[in-house]
């Protein structure tokens, strides 16, 4: 790791880390788990003056409940969201995406908030958090802010988080019926496509059904379509398959890669999309 | 005397690695773990483009910045070094260490900064400004023979770097008679005909290269480590480069973490520290990034074969063609024009050919330059005549493993004198292949193959016999180092035992297995066995490990100098016993005389004597410690067989292994352990190769595999548990009978993967490697369904 010289500093609670981020007035940037900024310091693609050290910041560790929704400190390790009971029992969409990340090592030390602050196209997180209805908790120099998901996620490695402002928890509602189906990216692990889906199919009807997709195009969406076909139907394998036939005509823009082309990825969006499905319905 | 337990004997047991305790506790010292005082650190500005003329450099920033030493350009070590040398016999163009007015491959030096620490030194290569006028780049092996998009060298029209040479029947030097493989071809049954990719792969050692350089003026020595798996070729090759004696040079290869063939080349690198180093007067090191490792570190394979079997309807062959193109990238190095040449000579496979007619031309492009990886050659000659074989019971209807036995060499003409060049030493190949068919349940395995495609799973079987090459020697075999290496046992004054090889082991466990052939041979407990390797400055002569040779060849070294030590040690016995050398036994940590318990003396006690020989026996030498050079007479051939079951998911054209069975035969073994260790290890880069590895460049000559986010390793779960088997079959080539072992597992497992998969998809061959997106298109084109499609062989 020959990155550009750098300055570090450990923030001691939340608002101190944003009155060191807003003093360094651009130039600096929050680390936790270090799995996404490193890598790209590593290539000299990212040369922050300043980083600003929010691992051990007490606000920001730990899982709860709290008014009916599941908070997830920012500082928690994917390990640590992948082996929640808590959350493996109440949005175990959650819980799969954070189990398909990297390996154990990365799974160790990575960051729910760092992963989806970065978000990188192909993260796994992003579509089980559009599935989980989550909103972010943002604060900044001005205070807290709630962004959903859905408004969250914005274009390649670009979020709806000012310079000044960390993502400090995330909240998801909880889905029993949910699960993550993703297709590896066979060297890095990410996701070629990735889908997340939610539902609730008490009595044997969907009544509301949300699918995230990460992976296939620029930044992580919703397939608005696919819910809608499935609300409202009966909770079958028929449903599913009509519902998923199409998947991967939904997205506008689809990735085109050495690993897939973007005809293999629709079709595998697809096929994700089915097996998400099925995988959240047998939960219910 | 309270009798001791008696020592087991240790050759053949299945002894834990005494190498592992220090990889796996951090205790290692790698060449990066080398600090010298007033040691300053190397960092190389490299091409970002794949084919460029130079037009100017600027260093101006760099050599300001505060902590840099010196930068050089292409030219300042041109006045430093000479072009660099390659090891083959082929004409090849100057390369020059740091290029000078062009740039040919993406990677390629430019330029050196020499900095007081790591990271001022890449900062200033970051501040030096490289002007490039940009030139199409060669990236396609059979468009760059037809001169297009450019000739890369004017002196070597339409990028060949070996134009054409042919090997096999009616092959007499520059001769070449065709009527023979002509007639086999006019009188064939059937005929298949395959074009077939050996695609690149970056060998992707855990520790990258490094070298640390270290010139004491005031002695005129120098020091240099280096992360290499020849220490006395380095040697060799840095004293003819800086022009001074090769008593001027220790080389130590200290804990080298892999290498599988690809530090087995003396690199730019290498040279450039060392020069340099003399240069300043200062000890230097240069520690390899992963990213450029994957286009500074030789790659291995690249060889397009074109094949054409002719055979009979009884599956008996008649007749191979097989045209070979090797991709070979930008330069020569070491001894990259020879390994395609391995291809050649292996093409003869397990199978007595009528006729065989091999061709090969290799080919410049704007890549990384190729050079030996792991089976170097043999994997590549295996897969094209393996898939050959498939291709043919196929067409004949006929079970693969049947179609084999009937072509295979049989047991009772070895020595066997192929067309291609090789004399194989010995060999069962039928033995191997029904100890394969056996511990698969072949049959029982296409039962359940037929049952699980009628659940409607895509399921094939693929199986491949294999012989490889190894056991490197004797010197012609190996011209440009010699083909022998050498051994240094002493039993030391307090009767342990030091024992010094050539081979330069680095994950091959040879401080294990060299032990226990000592601790046996003095019959002394392996603990009180220490083997040295890895440093000119300690073992006096040596050639290294590559080519599946350490045990072969260094163990035999080993065997003959102990048995020298040996012999007058019995003679230092005899004169305190009283009795003939040819009555003392050593056994149990004991010298006694045959016969009589009640003599025995403790082995150390005649250690000691030796040293201090009062009297000193009438016509010896005072000491315990000799030496000796082998030199086989033949390399051997190990084979075996691999068995591979293999699903594709058809939905999303994922494949995954089922099971893995492998039969290999390198003779006598040593410690199983260990050889299992090396055919895992083996297997799971030739599986990797098929399924998972592969080194891509786009059109412009960029990698586009230039990090472990794009290049997939296999990882432990891509595979189910190897079943792994053994048949015995010595060679006579050595005193020992063993073959080796090292890089059998890559030659059988990576044909059988691609047999497994077409027979999964019911087309006759799909070529690597096994991307999901490839063969779902296969599965789509079959409408989903199982088995109609056919992908065509271009002739």
């Amino acid at each position: 790791m020959i990155p550009t010289a750098f300055e570090y500093e450990r923030a001691t609670s939340l608002d101190d880390a944003i009155a060191r981020l807003g003093a360094a007035s651009g130039s600096a940037k929050v680390i936790a788990g270090g799995h996404s900024l490193v890598p790209l310091m590593k290539l000299r693609l990212s040369e922050p003056q300043l980083l600003i050290d929010i691992a051990r910041i007490p606000e920001l560790a730990g899982i709860r409940e709290i008014d009916g929704r599941i908070e997830i400190g920012a500082g928690t390790v994917h390990h640590a969201v992948a082996t929640s009971p808590l959350i493996q029992r109440l949005c175990p969409v959650v819980a799969d995406a954070a189990a398909a990340i990297g390996d154990q090592q990365v799974r160790n030390r990575g960051t729910i908030g760092g992963s989806l602050a970065h978000a990188d196209p192909s993260a796994d997180y992003p579509a089980a958090m559009l599935a989980a209805d989550a909103e972010f908790h943002l604060k900044g120099p001005d205070g807290w802010r709630i962004v959903k998901a859905d408004a969250f996620f914005q274009d390649l490695f670009t979020v709806d988080l000012g310079t000044g402002e960390i993502l400090a928890k995330v909240r998801i509602a909880p889905a029993k019926a949910s699960a993550y189906a993703k297709l590896y990216q066979r060297a890095s692990h990410f996701a070629i496509v990735g889908v997340a889906a939610a539902l609730d199919a008490s009595g044997g009807t969907i009544r509301s059904a949300r699918v995230g997709l990460t992976g296939a195009s620029t930044h992580a969406q919703r397939l608005t379509g696919v819910e809608a076909a499935l609300t409202g139907k009966p909770a079958s394998a028929d449903t599913i398959e009509a519902a998923s036939s199409s998947a991967g005509d939904a997205p506008q823009v689809v990735n085109s890669d050495l690993h897939a082309s973007e005809s293999y990825r629709r079709a595998m969006v697809g096929v994700f999309t089915r097996r998400a499905l099925a995988a959240a319905l047998a939960r219910e | 005397m309270a009798a001791s337990p008696v020592l087991p004997k240790l050759v053949g047991q299945r002894v834990k690695r005494r190498e592992d305790p220090r990889l796996i506790q951090g205790g290692a010292t790698y060449v990066d773990d080398v600090k010298i005082a007033g040691m300053q650190y190397v960092q190389f500005k490299r091409s970002d483009i794949a084919h460029g003329r130079i037009r100017s450099i600027d260093v101006s920033a760099a050599r300001e910045m505060e902590g840099v030493e010196a930068v050089f350009t292409g030219k300042d070590i041109a006045a430093m070094l000479k072009p660099l040398p390659i090891g083959t016999p082929f004409t090849s163009p100057p390369h020059y260490a740091v290029a000078i007015d062009a740039v040919r491959y993406g990677g390629e030096a430019v330029a050196v900064v020499v900095a007081s620490d790591r990271y001022v030194a890449r900062d200033a290569a970051d501040a030096i400004v490289v002007d490039y006028e940009p030139l199409p780049a060669v990236i396609d092996p059979e468009l760059a023979m037809q001169g297009k998009p450019t000739v890369i060298y004017p002196d070597f029209p339409n990028n060949l770097s070996v134009p054409l040479i042919s090997s096999g029947t009616g092959v007499h030097g520059s001769t070449v008679d065709d009527s023979a493989i002509d007639k086999a071809f006019a009188a064939a049954e059937v005929v298949v005909r395959q074009r077939m990719h050996n695609h690149r792969l970056a060998p992707s050692a855990m520790e990258p290269r490094g070298v640390v350089a270290h010139w004491e003026p005031s002695k005129g020595f120098m020091t240099i480590w280096s992360s290499t798996q020849n220490p006395h070729i380095l040697r060799t090759m840095i004293a003819g480069m800086l022009d001074v004696g090769e008593s001027q040079i220790r080389a130590i290869a200290p804990e080298v973490g892999g290498g599988f063939g690809a530090k087995i080349n003396i690199y730019p690198e290498e040279y450039v520290v060392a020069a340099v180093s003399k240069r300043l007067g200062l000890p230097l090191k240069w520690i390899e990034e992963r990213s450029e490792a994957f286009v500074a570190t030789t790659h291995g394979r690249g060889i397009i074969g074109y094949l054409e079997m002719a055979a009979r309807k009884d599956g008996r062959v008649t007749g191979v063609k097989l045209r070979l193109i090797a991709d070979i990238g930008a330069y020569n190095m070491l001894l990259t024009a020879a390994i395609p040449t391995l291809t050649m000579m292996m093409a003869n496979a397990t199978y007595d050919f009528p006729a065989i007619r091999t061709t090969l031309t290799e080919v410049f492009t704007n890549k990384t330059p190729t050079d030996a990886y792991r089976g170097a050659g043999r994997p590549e000659a295996t897969y094209f005549i393996e898939r050959g074989m498939d291709l043919l019971a196929r067409e004949l209807n006929m079970d693969p493993a049947e179609l084999r036995r009937r072509n295979f060499i049989a047991k009772d003409r070895f020595p066997f004198h192929t067309q291609t060049g090789a004399v194989y030493d010995s060999g069962d190949y039928e033995k191997a292949l029904d100890a394969a068919l056996t511990a698969a349940d072949w049959e029982g395995l296409k039962k359940q193959r037929e049952a699980m495609r009628s659940d409607g799973r895509i399921v094939g079987l693929g199986l491949a016999m294999y012989v490889e090459v190894c056991g490197m020697g004797p010197s012609a075999a190996l011209p440009s180092t010699g083909g022998w290496e050498h051994s240094q046992v002493t039993v030391e004054r307090d009767g342990r035992i030091t024992a010094t090889t050539g081979v330069s082991p680095h994950g091959q466990g040879n401080e294990t297995t060299f032990a226990q052939m000592l601790a046996d041979q003095f019959g002394v407990p392996l603990e009180h066995v220490t083997i040295l390797h890895g440093d000119t400055g300690v073992v006096k002569q040596g050639i290294g490990t590559f080519g599946s040779r350490s045990q072969a060849v260094g163990g035999t070294a080993l065997h003959m100098a102990g048995t020298k030590v040996k012999t007058k040690m019995a003679k230092f016995a005899a004169a305190m016993l009283e009795a003939h050398e040819d009555d003392i036994v050593f056994e149990n940590g004991e010298v006694m005389v045959k016969g009589a318990p009640a003599s025995a003396k403790k082995f150390s006690e005649i250690a000691s004597f030796a040293y201090v020989p009062i009297p000193l026996p009438e016509g010896m030498e005072p000491g315990l410690s000799d030496e000796a050079f082998f030199e086989p007479s033949n390399n051997t051939y190990p084979f075996g067989c691999h068995i591979v079951m293999l699903e594709i998911d058809r939905e999303t054209g994922e494949p995954k292994l089922l099971k893995v069975v492998a039969v290999d035969d390198a003779g006598n073994l040593i410690n199983p352990l260990i050889v299992e260790g090396q055919i895992h290890g083996g297997l799971a880069q030739g599986i990797g190769q098929a399924m998972i590895e592969e080194v891509v460049y786009g059109e412009d000559g960029q990698l586009l595999t230039g990090s472990f986010m794009d290049y997939a390793l296999p990882r432990a779960i891509d595979f189910p548990h190897f079943e792994l088997h053994a048949t015995v079959t010595p060679t006579p080539v050595n005193p020992l009978g063993a073959k080796g072992v090292g890089e059998a597992g890559t030659l059988g497992s990576t044909p059988a993967m691609v047999a497994a998969a077409s027979d999964a998809l019911g087309v006759p061959h799909v070529d690597m490697m096994l991307r999901p997106e490839k063969l779902w298109r296969i599965i789509q084109a079959q409408g989903g369904q199982h088995g109609s499609e056919q992908e065509g062989g271009r002739p």
